[in-house]
């Protein structure tokens, strides 16, 4: 029998993630196509009940390193104890959020393979896994396959489809000993800053609403905002608008922002420029706003309406908002 | 003060991607090369850490080919003391591979202060940072967007979902540099003047053990024919009908 895919589950204050439950889903799916068992992995303190929900998706088993030291991220001590459930896995899948992308790094550094972060799909073909995932911020896609050891991954949140959960499935729950060093919580995480407005993460969100220069100015942002309270969704911007301080780093889009894939982006006063649509051209529907009508952003676009974001924007809030009434 | 900087070669932000005739390349044609813009970032602080120190020295490292003793010459040029091109010779170099060379190199050197950008904005790997630091033995705190040394102790801040990880380490560390760090400064002409003559140590990167293979290079899937629906707040009732009732998304 293959080895099995490993899944690491992150948690914070013993709530999990949606984006694992992909990655859990993602994997039963895969363990299927290769006849291996599924393993779920969780790391953090008073956690072991909450652990059994991982079950639900179908892991076969559900391994908790439930420790006070582990409550806060340490990201060596945390790759120590997923490389151990790791050595004869098939595939080691992690959620490509801020942690996984870290972890990810560490675990496979321990393994001595590489990490194919950030996949939008996984297969197996002659019993070997393959891994597409987007390179130059989207404007390629590489396929990668490892020639030995097991396949470690990132999966892009929002891509893959989460199972209904199946809570009559009976959880076999295994406790991890903690044989992390104390070399391995040197950068530990010390405290966490809330952001100060709850906002989405842009790379979770299912919608997007963003903003370019076009707008003209920070104080005009509340049309952006209304509009993205109203859809449920996110605020991203373009670099132009980041860069003149109008909003901050975190919601930039593009190659050396963020590179996102919901479901519905809308772009108001933004031209396209290529750096741009790297990061946002997987979405899957793009609606453009711009009163420029050769503006390059309308070639990507689904649905494109030429005219001024001032007047546009107001309209079609009012007109969701009517919608959702 | 001992800072090293790992700088990488990459295609210009603004280039076309086309994958080449093998396709596994990308086609080179009409592609600039430049320093990956998060090294960017990781130079300038490098550079900083070292001003505020009063002493020490900034070192880049580049793994590649003879070409990317150029992106040492541009970090020389913002100020770095010394450069080291570890020379590619193994083709098939996958990320574990181009981590190993480094940290092989670097091993014996004295190093306080390890920088990283925090992905190259080619094959988007985000992974030798940790994985060099990992292989080193040294604390890693990465996607850094502030970074204060006070004596022998780094705080380091990393924006993560909702919120920021402030985390403190002893020196040595690793660190790599995410967009908001600093804002880094332009060669003077000066400077790449000076660049020229700055010292370069040039050798044979080891060769690693390279575990991931690429099977193929894609264009990203093509986007369905794009529809102007109209033009001004007109054309709104007509668009949101559309995503109502074609794309289902609201
Ligand atoms: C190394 C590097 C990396 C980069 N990385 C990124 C990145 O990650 N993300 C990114 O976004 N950019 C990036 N850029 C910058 C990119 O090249 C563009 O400069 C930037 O995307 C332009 O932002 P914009 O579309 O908001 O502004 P502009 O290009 O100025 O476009 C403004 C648009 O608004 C329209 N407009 C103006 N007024 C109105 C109105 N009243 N109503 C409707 N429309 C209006 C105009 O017609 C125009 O199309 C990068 C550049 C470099 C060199
Ligand atoms: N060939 C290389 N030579 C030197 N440094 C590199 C090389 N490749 C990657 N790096 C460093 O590692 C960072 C992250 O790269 P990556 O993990 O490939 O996205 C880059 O920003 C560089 O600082």
């Amino acid at each position: 029998m293959p080895g099995p895919v490993v899944v690491f589950i992150e948690q914070r204050d013993g709530k999990f993630k949606k984006a694992c439950w992909e990655a859990l889903s993602e994997g039963r799916r895969l363990a299927t196509a290769l006849g291996a068992p599924l393993h779920a992995v969780t790391a953090g303190s008073g956690i072991a009940e909450a652990a059994k929900e991982c079950a639900q998706y179908g892991a076969d088993a559900v391994k908790v390193a439930d420790h006070a030291k582990l409550k806060a991220y340490a990201n060596a001590a945390y790759a120590r104890i997923v490389s151990k459930q790791a050595g004869n896995a098939s595939a080691v899948l992690f959620s490509a959020t801020a942690l996984g992308k870290d972890l990810s790094g560490h675990v496979a550094a321990m393994l001595g393979t590489s990490v194919a972060q950030d996949c939008t799909e996984l297969k197996v073909e002659g019993g070997r896994i393959l891994a597409k995932r987007p390179v130059y911020a989207g404007k390629a896609y590489a396929t990668v396959a490892v020639k030995a050891g097991p396949l470690v991954a990132t999966l892009r949140p929002n891509v893959f489809k989460a199972s209904a959960p199946d809570a009559a499935k009976p959880a076999n729950v295994e406790n991890l000993p903690i044989d992390a060093q104390d070399a391995d919580f040197r950068a530990a995480v010390k405290e966490i800053l809330a952001s100060a407005s709850k906002k989405m993460e842009l790379t979770e969100a299912n919608v997007i609403v963003a903003g370019g220069r076009g707008m003209k100015g920070a104080e005009h942002w509340g049309l952006i905002t209304d509009l993205a309270t109203a859809l449920g969704g996110a605020q991203g911007a373009s670099r132009a608008v980041v860069d003149a301080g109008w909003r901050p780093h975190e919601e930039q889009v593009g190659q050396t922002g963020k590179t996102v894939s919901p479901t519905l982006y809308v772009a108001c006063g933004i031209s396209g420029a290529i750096q741009h649509l790297a990061g946002m051209s997987s979405s899957k529907y793009i609606v453009a706003i711009n009163k420029d009508p050769d503006a390059p952003i309308f070639k990507v676009a689904n649905y494109g309406i030429v005219g001024d974001v001032f007047e546009v924007l107001p309209a079609l809030t009012a007109e969701v908002k009517k919608l959702r009434e | 003060m001992n800072i090293v900087v790992c700088v990488k070669r990459v295609p210009d932000s603004s280039a076309r991607i086309k994958p080449g005739a093998d396709g596994k390349s990308i086609d080179p044609a009409g592609v600039e090369f430049v320093l990956n813009p998060y090294d960017e970032y990781a130079v300038e602080e490098g550079l900083r850490i070292k001003e505020k120190a009063g002493a020490g020295e900034v070192t880049v490292l580049a793994l590649g080919g003879p070409e990317s003793a150029e992106t040492i010459r541009k970090a020389l040029a913002m100020g770095a003391d010394k450069g080291i091109h570890l020379k590619e010779t193994a083709p098939g170099r996958d990320f574990i591979a181009t981590a190993q060379a480094i940290a092989a190199d670097l091993k014996p050197r004295p190093v306080d202060v390890l920088l990283f950008g925090n992905r190259a904005i080619d094959d988007d790997g985000a992974q030798i940072a940790a994985e060099t630091a990992t292989l080193l033995g040294l604390p890693y705190v990465g996607v850094v967007t502030k970074l204060e040394l006070n004596g022998r102790t780094a705080t380091a801040h990393r924006p993560i979902e909702g919120g920021v990880e402030v985390v403190e380490v002893a020196l040595p560390a690793a660190f790599s540099a995410q967009k908001g760090l600093n804002e880094p400064r332009f060669a003077s002409l000066k400077g790449i003047m000076a660049a020229k003559k700055k010292p370069l140590e040039e050798k044979p990167a080891a060769a690693g053990e390279p575990r991931m293979e690429l099977v193929k290079l894609d264009s990203p899937p093509a986007r369905p024919a794009p529809r102007i629906v109209g033009n001004g707040k007109d054309a709104v009732p007509a668009l949101v009908k559309l995503l109502r009732e074609e794309a289902k998304v609201i």
